[in-house]
Formats: structure tokens, sequence, C-alpha cells
């Protein structure tokens, strides 16, 4: 059942348009990896589907956004904030300052089962308790008595991530979930959100720039350049045969097993700003595969069921 | 299925619980903080209890025993209708901070209310509160004070207000830097992605974050406030015979400066070293609720 289904969306803040073309669906039960450099409009897809382009004064100029069945771009504020941390849980890129630095843990917590799930705050603490051992956190109820700077990033990130469960979201968006974590918990946080996939038969949307993660934990993959889905596909089929030569260069940039002396392999140039997309294809001025048609027109991208690309000469790698 | 589940007493209830954990008592650790905040609490024990601690009636004429200087029973002399100036500076404390702190409460929950809503919801509404509000600014004190003594007359109650507005603007500018400030914060916009509505955010998020530096500029502000009664109760406007005020008690003494300067010495001495210990337990204040960094970016 998709839980998901973005069209076409574009995004503009006033007359610049940093997202335009994104599609995408999500499963119930499956985990969806938005890949992309820094800039590529990771996050902004996440604010679109969370209805927060508002707050800093962007709108959806095109395309649709389908919540089970319901066009989230036409719903009110009012209905919005009922899905907000009820129906659809955002974990957000930093834990450190994720966290009301005055209130305890606990209640932090119970706030969004009283507000979701209208439990009196005895019951939602009962209810937070449960959620805090899920995630494997020792002393759930000595925690709730914490203050956020009583504790580590990693656990911080974990309380993050009860807050979005805390009303038994269908779908889930991570945000870079690890990115200010380090390695070890990294792991450890990935893998929970695995677990989580597998248990709540949760819709995820895994956004990060780590594709070793995407190919570990994901089932569908999405990849944006430039405020542009580039490629979509099933991960067996992006990791075996890359279309694209930005997802191709992105895989090739895993660093794997090097030996002394050996470079790590990039992608030369940087994603351009949002004031100056280049003119059609946006990764044509950094693709090694760059015709005079893919400096003019931009390329279709149409989802089938076999994954969709966007690109004048899509292939497997010269 | 939403937080009006709880009554919305409720809420303002919680609110205040969260605004409870700044915890004051710490400005009391040091020496200076004990020795200021313990003069402080003193005084507020004497105006309270000033009946019963006073040795005269503060309005008691004794016109043969007038100028006297200090002796026993008149520990700190009579004025010039023989009063005793002891009971008058122990009723005095009563006026002083009662109309200070009752000014700067006023202002502090008038400022904090307008400055909040103004950061919180932006635009033209801010716009518009924001040049009110300077408006107030520009206005010497004294100014204010006449305008309202012109319109409800001379006393106590002008002179609250005059103290109450004169402190408007710091405190509605204080509060609306903090709000518009947190506002950006990471765990704000985590509230929001929770589903929080904007009550709840203002209310048990945005405002308990903000109230630390307001407490202590409002601590200092109620120093000032006792200065400003005692300037206005100089020039007559505040508070009226004969209901004692330092100001006041002061004024009637510059007519006998040479002739009886304890009238006019002790009230000041008094008013001095209470601006001077509010002052003192409010850097303490500064330090026990760590908020040096939060008051520079105001």
């Amino acid at each position: 059942m998709t839980m998901l289904n973005v069209r076409d969306l574009g995004v503009a803040f006033g007359g610049v348009q940093p997202l335009s073309g994104v599609s995408f669906a999500v499963e119930r039960g499956e985990t969806l990896g938005i890949v992309g450099e820094s800039g590529s409009g990771k996050s902004l897809t996440a604010m679109s589907v969370m209805g927060l382009l508002p707050l800093s004064g962007g709108r959806i100029t095109s395309g649709s956004v389908e919540f089970d069945g319901q066009d989230l771009t036409k719903l009110s504020e009012k209905a919005y904030r009922n899905l907000r941390g009820g129906r659809i849980g955002l974990i957000t890129q930093n834990p450190m300052t994720s966290l009301d630095p005055l209130q305890k843990i606990g209640p932090q917590v119970d706030a969004v089962a009283v507000l979701h799930l209208a439990m009196t705050p005895a019951q939602a603490r009962v209810r937070t308790i449960d959620i805090l051992g899920t995630l494997r956190i020792p002393d759930p109820a000595l925690i709730c008595d914490r203050y956020p700077h009583q504790m580590s990033g990693g656990m911080k990130q974990r309380i993050v991530i009860a807050m979005a469960l805390a009303a038994d979201p269908d779908l889930l968006i991570a945000d870079e979930p690890t990115t200010a974590l380090d390695v070890t918990v990294q792991a450890q946080i990935i893998r929970l959100l695995d677990d989580l996939v597998k248990e709540r038969e949760l819709a995820l949307i895994l956004i990060t720039h780590d594709m070793s993660v995407v190919a570990q934990t994901c089932d569908k993959v999405l990849v944006m350049y430039a405020g542009r889905a580039v490629e979509h596909g099933s991960v067996g089929a992006i990791f075996d045969a890359p279309q694209h030569p930005y997802t191709q260069a992105l895989i090739g940039c895993i660093p794997r097993g090097l030996s002394a002396g050996e470079q790590l392999t990039c992608i030369s140039g940087t994603v351009p700003s949002v004031m100056n997309y280049p003119k059609g294809c946006p990764f044509h001025p950094r693709c090694t595969r760059a015709h005079d048609i893919c400096a003019v027109t931009p390329p279709e991208f149409a989802i089938s069921a076999a994954g969709a690309v966007a690109c004048h000469f899509p292939g497997d790698a010269p | 299925m939403t937080m009006s589940d709880n009554p919305r007493r409720s809420l303002a209830a919680r609110s205040f619980h969260a605004f409870g954990r700044m915890n004051v008592s710490r400005a009391f650790r040091s020496v200076v903080g004990k020795i200021a905040g313990g003069f402080i609490i003193l005084l507020v024990l004497i105006a309270v209890f000033a009946p019963w601690i006073a040795p005269f009636d503060f309005a008691a004429q004794n016109l043969a025993n007038n100028n006297a200087p200090p002796a026993w029973p008149h520990l700190l002399g009579t004025d010039e209708f023989g009063r005793d100036v002891l009971s008058r500076v122990i009723y005095g404390a009563r006026t002083s901070l009662s109309v200070s702190a009752t000014a700067i409460a006023l202002s502090v929950s008038v400022g904090m209310t307008l400055g909040a809503a103004a950061g919180y919801f932006g635009g033209m509404f801010e716009r518009a509160v924001m040049t009110v509000v300077d408006l107030t600014w520009s206005f010497p004190d004294i100014l204010i004070a006449l305008i309202f003594v012109a319109i409800l007359g001379p006393g106590l109650t002008s002179t609250m207000f005059a103290i109450a507005i004169a402190y408007l603007a710091q405190f509605t500018r204080l509060t609306r830097a903090q709000i518009v400030r947190l506002k950006r914060e990471t765990f704000i916009e985590a509230t929001i992605n929770l589903g929080a509505k904007p009550s709840h955010i203002l209310l048990r998020h945005l405002m308990p974050n903000a109230i630390a530096p307001v407490i202590v500029v409002g601590m200092l502000a109620i120093g000032d406030g006792i200065v400003l009664e005692a300037t206005l109760g100089f020039f007559g406007l505040g508070a009226q015979p004969p209901t004692p005020s330092w100001g006041a008690m002061m004024s009637s003494g510059t007519a006998q400066l040479f002739l009886s300067p304890w009238v006019i010495i002790f009230p000041g001495i008094v008013v001095a070293v209470t601006v001077i210990a509010v002052n003192l337990f409010g850097d303490e204040l500064i330090r026990a609720l760590d908020i040096r960094d939060r008051l520079r970016e105001a």
C-alpha cells in the first residue's frame, strides 16, 4: 500500500525555484533513501512533505504530495498539525539542539501522546517508558527525569526518535539522523531505524549522503541533484547498474578497502547554487558524458516500474 | 484529541512549573548575594510588619519636640512636625517597595505579553507594537509622570503608572528579542514538527526559555523604580502627606537641611543602600541563572 506518493513536486521561494520535478513513492514497510550532495534539495523535499514551507516563506508551485490517498498540498494548517507528529514523524538532523533545554525528557516525550492520542499525562508516561525501552535506552524511567544536557548525543537522538514514534506514525522521515553522531553510534541508530520499519510496518524516508548506509538499509533510492530527481529505482538496480552519470559518480565515491597511497575518488566541481542553476541538465557542467543537447534541454524524468532516470544518455559507465 | 482536553489553567500552571526550574536560590550562594539578598528580605519584612516594628505612629505630631536630633526615644530624630523619622522611614519602606514592585510587576507582565506576541507573530503587528513601545521610551520618565499626574492627580497611582510605562519598552524589547532568537532554535522547529499548536509553543517552550533575563532586568528595574518613586515624591508628585515615602521625606527635609540634616540624610541613606543591594543581588541573579550571553544578545 502506498503511504506517500510525491509527483512532480516543485518549490519556490519568491523568484527562485530550488526544487522542481521531484517524484517518488514509498510503501508501508519500505525504506526509501534520498541521497545527494549538500544543497541538492533533500531536506527541502522533507520540509515540503511536512508542510513547513510557509514558515520559511516558500510555497509549493507544482505537483502533488499524496499521503495515504490525501493530497497534502490542499490541507489547512490545522489539519496539517494533526498529521505532523501524529501520522507523520520527522527525525531532525541535530539531536543536540532538538530538545527543550529547560524541560525534562519525560514530559517532552509525553506531550506527543497527550496531543495526538488524547492520553492523560500518566498514560502517556507509561507509553513513553515503553517506547524508550524498545529503543534500547537503559533505565527509561530514570531517563524521564533527566534534562537534555545530562545526556549524550546518541541518547538524545534516541529521545528524538522516541518523540517521532510516540504517536505511532505511519510514515517516518529521518533527515540525516546520524550526521551529528560518531561512527559507532551512527551504526546503532541506523540499525534501530531498520528494525522499527520491520517491526511496525512503517514507511521510512531516510535522507542521507552516505551511499553505504543506503546500500545496507534501503529498499529504494532517489538520487537528487540541484533540486531535481535524477534517478529512482530499487537499491539492487541502482547499485548494480546505475544509469545516471551522477549516480555512478556517487557510487564511485564510496571508499572501499583502499590500499596505502591510493587516492579517494571524488566528483570534481560543486553543486551549483540555487541562484544560478545551469540551463538544460543541471549536472552537465560536471558530467563526463555531456553533449551539446545537455546544455539546452533538461532531460525528462518519468517513473516506470523499473525505475526512472533523467539523462539524455543513460547507461552503464563507460 | 488535543491539548484542549486539559483546561487552559493547567497549561498555564505547567508552564509556570517550567519557569520554576530556574534556580533563583543560587543567587544566595556568594557572600555578596547573601548580604544583598538578606538586606532585601529584611527590608521586605520591615515593610510588612511596619506597624509592629515602628516605635511611634508615623503621623503623630509633637510640635513641642520638632527637629530634635537623634536621641532616645527618637533614634533618628524628629522632623519639622515632631514626627519620628525612624517610624517614617520604616513606613516609607512600605510605600517605596510596594509602589516600585507593583509598577515593575505590571510593566513586566504587559511588556512580556506584548514582546512575546510581537516576536512570535511578527509582521505588521510587531511593527505597530514596537513603534508605540519605542515611542514611550523617547519621553523622559518625569514627563510621563507629569502626564499621569495631569490626568489622575498627584499620588501613588500616578507614580505607579509612570514607573510602569517608563520601563515598559525595556521589557517589551527584551522579551521580543528573546522570542525572535528562540523561534529559530531547532527545538522549536522540532516542536512544530510534532504538531504542537502555537499557544503550546509560546507558553510551554518559548516563554520559559525567555524569562530568565527578564527576571534579572526586572530585579534591577525595581531598584531604579525606587529611585524614580523617590524622585517623584521629592518633586511632590508622588506620595501625598501624611503618607510617608522616602522621596517625600527628603523633599520636606530640604527646608531644614542645615537645621536638622537627619530628616534628609536617613531616608537618603536607606534609598542608596536599598538600590545598591537590589543591583548587587541582580548581578548575582545574572550569574546564578547563567544568562550573561542571553542578555548580551538582547
